[in-house]
């Protein structure tokens, strides 16, 4: 156990000690979805990682923009399209706040990660590298920060350099700034590690790759529903978010870039609402961010993202992710404890996930068994496969948490996976 | 929901010890099988005298249930004509899909009848046909170049 797992072990063990209070049971009244039994047994949700549960406050959002501010935004100038671009742009200013951007014109709304990433990819990449230029990743990376720049590099002729990660499933500071080269023209990184857990030195990382003139993206789809970020003191060139991944609706996403680039950038996709004014002969785009937001948005979408964020703020972020470090603790103990289980991905410092594989059976039967038992957790190769050759193995089974998992629910995954034991011992 | 019908003794013993788990020697027909949503992967190879199955085997891995299958399948059609194999292939798919064809002849299927409670799961349903869709692939094919997929 890292320090600071044990830090946060000991404060879960000695409640209430974390300031603010965190109060569980109270949080697990919040999520609608939690009330329900699956195959006779209540809900244990262990798959936050794949999408978290959405609290009320953002499912009521979502429904008043259908059943009362239904109309579109910037466009009209009746009530009903005011009180849906207020509710839109309170959203954009909601995620400034929780990304401490300078500016929300620095906020550009988007279906989630994948397309923030893609839409970095396609504009400021195809712009911008050159035939040998290199784009440098992880081998942490989930497929929608590996594809988009395989993508550009066939189109460019740059080339994709991958920096290794280590048998306990860490990035080094010393494997990245190896090949930081003067031809690297971005580091793309997650935040954490979708299939292992493991929070990676952004920090440090930004501050190399600046140091060889490389601009960094940041994947923060499971970063920020963790472990926060604070894009100002971390001083990375764009962070792509995924609103569903922090317990908002599913379609919408934020993607910040530094607004001197995304002047520069040419629009991502034409279309209404990015336009200033069009002729046949030209057309004039509209400022940032509104240049990389053609057509109608996710409105509904955006405006639960906002209400998520909302949610998070008054709930407290810090105790939050008190919470699930003293889980992640106590699930890795539980799980240490079970004979034939290891688990993959022991990074010192790591967050929210347990990816495990078992002696007696593979990570598909492990997750229908499971699930007999009411328990929700994700097998497969999380879209990490280059995560999985490196271990050499096809899949594994992943638990995840959110801020309403309790230490009953841990339990529960014990229970279930001795029942595996049972049935393929 | 009953594990036990899904996680029946033949399939759990196939699962854990595979029969004809190597290449037959010789061999003359290849199928690749690849399920990319959950890694299963096989590959089959078969010997065939004429329109007869003489011998049959298979490499590769995966959950339980893509494994058993693919055990149980290479005992089934081991010494069979193609049109038998085809046939079961199709008795197969309507035990685990449910697929509208005629109502399986649980004598014909014997041991494969044990796969009856995958209907219940349809996230399994590509784990139990994978062996099988190979099978058809190596009986078609002069081209094994292009893995068959189950997604």
């Amino acid at each position: 156990m890292t320090p600071a797992l044990r830090q946060a072990a000991a404060a879960a063990g000695a409640e209430p000690a974390a300031p603010p209070a965190f109060d569980v049971e109270r949080v697990r009244r919040d999520f609608p979805a939690l009330d329900q039994t699956v195959h006779g047994k209540p809900l244990v949700y262990l798959d936050s990682a794949a999408t978290a549960l959405k609290p009320q406050a953002v499912i009521d959002a979502v429904t008043g923009v259908y059943s009362r501010d239904c109309a579109n935004i910037h466009r009209a100038v009746h009530l009903l399209s005011q009180r849906a671009t207020a509710g839109y742009e309170r959203a954009r200013e909601a995620v400034r706040r929780f990304v401490n951007a300078g500016s929300a014109d620095e906020i550009i709304f988007t279906r989630g990660t994948t397309e923030g990433i893609n839409l970095v990819a396609q504009s400021w990449g195809r712009a911008n590298l050159r035939e040998g230029d290199e784009v440098l990743i992880t081998g942490l990376e989930h497929h929608s920060n590996i594809v988009p720049w395989q993508l550009v590099c066939g189109q460019t002729g740059a080339h994709l350099v991958v920096a290794p990660i280590t048998d306990d499933g860490e990035v080094r500071l010393e494997d990245v700034k190896a090949r930081l080269t003067d031809r690297t023209k971005i580091v793309a990184v997650a935040q954490v590690s979708n299939a292992l857990g493991t929070v990676l030195p952004l920090r440090p990382i930004i501050d190399a790759a600046h140091d060889a003139g490389a601009l960094v993206l940041v994947d923060g789809a499971q970063g920020a529903p963790h472990v926060g970020v604070d894009v100002q003191a971390l001083g990375c060139d764009f962070y792509a978010l995924s609103g569903h991944k922090l317990y908002g609706p599913t379609g919408a996403g934020a993607l910040f870039g530094k607004r001197a680039l995304l002047e520069e950038m040419p629009p991502y996709q034409g279309g209404g609402d990015m336009i200033l004014s069009v002729t046949f002969e030209e057309t004039l785009y509209a400022e940032v961010p509104h240049k990389f937001e053609a057509g109608t948005p996710n409105i509904a979408g955006v405006i639960g993202m906002g209400a998520a964020i909302e949610y998070l703020e008054a709930l407290g972020v810090q105790a939050a992710e008190a919470h699930e470090a003293a889980l992640l603790a106590y699930g890795t103990e539980v799980l240490e404890a079970i004979p034939g289980v290891r688990i993959v991905g022991k990074a010192r410092d790591k967050v929210a996930v347990l990816s495990f594989v078992m002696d007696a059976a593979h990570p598909h039967d492990i997750g229908t068994i499971v699930d007999a038992e009411g328990v929700a957790i994700r097998t497969g190769h999380h879209c990490a496969q280059p995560v999985m050759e490196r271990y050499c193995i096809a899949a594994t089974a992943r638990a995840s948490l959110g801020l309403y998992n309790t230490r009953e629910d841990i339990d529960a995954l014990g229970r279930a996976l001795t029942r595996v034991q049972e049935m393929f011992g | 929901m009953d594990l036990r019908e899904l996680y029946q003794e033949v399939i759990l013993d196939h699962g854990k010890n595979p029969r004809n788990f190597r290449f037959p020697e010789p061999s003359n027909r290849e199928g690749q099988g690849y399920n990319p949503l959950c890694g299963d992967r096989i590959t089959l190879r078969l010997q065939l005298d004429g329109d007869v199955i003489t011998d049959v085997g298979f490499q590769g891995s995966g959950c339980a249930i893509s494994q058993a299958a693919a055990s149980t399948m290479t005992e089934a059609i081991k010494g069979r004509t193609v049109a038998d194999a085809e046939l079961l292939f199709g008795q197969f798919h309507t035990l685990v899909t449910d697929d509208g064809g005629p109502e399986p002849n649980m004598d014909t299927l014997g041991k494969l009848a044990a796969f009856a409670g995958v209907g219940e799961f349809p996230m399994r349903v590509k784990c139990a046909t994978l062996a099988w869709h190979t099978l058809h692939q190596a009986l078609e094919g002069d081209d094994a170049s292009a893995p068959v997929k189950t997604e």
